[in-house]
């Protein structure tokens, strides 16, 4: 029988410190879904999601309320929908993208994920047409979420492909400026991306995976930080990673049950728990103030760098133990528009574009959710995407862009929900243009003699 | 199987009846009950038994949701499994 002290620390975090479960995602794989026939294409992949995902959401319902713990989000990622676009029309792409729109609107889900392309080594006609087809997708679908991964650290980076998405990303922004460019904040560009990761915007049902699968995002930032608060400024950073390394299992468990029970009951089986630290906009829910509770006087400032490495190897440490399968990608988020603290730091000018990217080398994602100015040339996005996938490609990890150019720098753009809203950071005035229009592949890094 | 039920709420008298009647409509066997008194405030965690219980769990626990809400107290129903998933290796 759990004892009274343990109960009550369980419903504070839940209560207090914003412990929730993220996301449940259910991956579903389309490949049984290819037809000739566009029209039928779409009707398959339509029936094929709401078979396998129609008690999803209901199931999620249920696991919240018997076990008392918030499930923020119940979603659905689906085969990289290039792998289906190779006999399709740009036509049929778009129509696809409005039938995975549809069937997550009857679900009752807030994003689905995998309108997405993998060309790090090289385009096929699918993710051409599918890329072609992203600004407009997004434009005319409110769930949909899209991903491109233009590199990994052994195919090195498709420059061809970062060239087109500054492109890309710069008429998403166009088509949806009057709702604050919203598409943007529903595309993703990686290097070396997870095929199991369960977080939107970069969600998508890799082609290793099983026919269906469940994986669970957890999150919690706010119990981390009120864990090292209540230590005091006594602790030394001994203390403070092994405070944080006992936090991230507590709240790793919850996610490891919750992914047992979602897969048990929807007969689906489990993939993996993703140990991120995501935060939400709401107060108390923010990895910024984690950094700052460690002593920083504002994310941003020098330490900051050091202080999220810790982080990020502590809650992977307790989080490992804690999950019989970990993966997606498992580590600390930081983006800008998602996080109260980021907002603040970046509001105030402490963190800037360039500290964001030196974070990124020691953390899970990468230049995320960053309002830029609306102005700033595809060549230019093109060039800050280059810098943060290189970082992923030499470092083997995974990194990603997720850029929103709308308004002038210092303006506050808003995007609702967990979306947030972020300040415009303004960029460097200088152009990447001969090197970003040199296209071509640089080439994979040396993976020994790293002395 | 087990739950538990956390009550926490300004004192007031008959707070251990209202909340136990409800479990009696549920049969809900109560196992253990550990109750402080701070102050003016009351504070109640309470293990039940919910094996037998004669309607959906979920039921039981808006029933006492509802009931807390009348009585001007926070009232959580939750499975026991995660707490001993979170404090139990």
């Amino acid at each position: 029988m759990p004892v009274n002290s343990d109960i009550f620390e369980t419903i504070n975090m839940i209560r207090q410190e914003c412990l929730d479960i993220r996301t449940i995602t259910m991956g579903i794989s389309l490949f049984d879904c290819q037809c000739d026939d566009e029209k039928r294409l779409c009707s398959k992949i339509y029936d094929k999601i709401m078979h396998h995902a129609g008690n999803l959401v209901k199931t999620g319902d249920d696991i919240e309320k018997e076990y008392g713990i918030p499930i923020i989000n119940k979603r659905v990622s689906v085969t990289p929908v290039a792998l289906m676009c190779g006999g399709v029309s740009r036509d049929g792409a778009l129509n696809i993208a409005r039938t995975l729109d549809r069937a997550a609107a009857e679900l009752g889900i807030n994003f689905i994920g995998g309108y997405s392309a993998l060309v790090q080594k090289g385009f096929t006609n699918g993710s051409r047409t599918l890329i072609s087809a992203i600004p407009e997708a997004l434009a005319a679908t409110s769930r949909l979420c899209s991903s491109v991964n233009v590199a990994s650290t052994k195919a090195g980076i498709n420059m061809d492909a970062v060239a087109l998405m500054g492109e890309t990303i710069r008429e998403t922004a166009e088509l949806t400026k009057e709702n604050s460019a919203i598409g943007c904040a529903k595309l993703v560009v990686f290097a070396n991306v997870p095929e199991d990761n369960p977080f939107m915007a970069g969600a998508f049902h890799g082609i290793g995976e099983p026919e269906t699968v469940i994986n669970v995002g957890v999150s919690g930032p706010g119990v981390v930080a009120s864990a090292i608060r209540r230590a005091g400024s006594n602790c030394n950073l001994t203390e403070v990673a092994e405070i944080i390394k006992r936090t991230a299992f507590k709240i790793t468990r919850v996610g490891q049950l919750v992914a047992g029970l979602a897969s048990e009951r929807l007969n689906v089986p489990f993939g993996i728990v993703d140990l991120s630290l995501a935060p939400t906009p709401a107060v108390g829910d923010s990895v910024a103030y984690i950094l700052e509770s460690i002593g920083l006087e504002k994310c941003g400032c020098p330490g900051t760098t050091a202080a999220l490495a810790m982080l990020n190897d502590a809650v992977k440490k307790g989080g490992v133990m804690a999950s019989s399968h970990v993966g997606g990608l498992s580590g600390a988020f930081i983006p800008v528009s998602e996080d109260a603290g980021m907002i603040d730091a970046a509001r105030c000018g402490a963190l800037s574009l360039e500290k964001l990217e030196a974070m990124t080398a020691v953390c899970s994602v990468g230049l995320d959710m960053i309002a830029i100015p609306g102005d700033t040339a595809a060549d230019v996005i093109s060039g800050i995407i280059a810098d943060e996938i290189a970082i992923g490609v030499v470092n083997t990890k995974t990194t990603a862009v997720r850029l929103i150019p709308a308004g002038k720098a210092g303006d506050m753009i808003s995007f609702g929900g967990l979306l947030g809203e972020a300040p415009v950071i303004p960029v460097s005035r200088y152009s990447p243009s001969v090197m970003i229009r040199r296209g071509g592949r640089i080439p994979a890094p040396l993976q020994s003699l790293k002395n | 199987m087990k739950a538990v039920v956390s009550v926490t709420g300004c004192d007031a008298v008959g707070i251990i009846a209202k909340v136990s009647s409800v479990c009696a409509e549920f049969d809900v066997n109560i196992v253990d009950i550990s109750q402080t008194v701070l102050q003016e405030y009351f504070s109640m965690i309470m293990v039940v038994e919910i094996s037998r219980i004669n309607a959906g769990f979920t039921v039981f626990v808006d029933r006492m949701s509802e009931l807390g809400k009348q009585n001007h107290l926070e009232i959580h129903t939750m499975h026991e499994d995660i707490f001993n998933a979170m404090h139990r290796i």
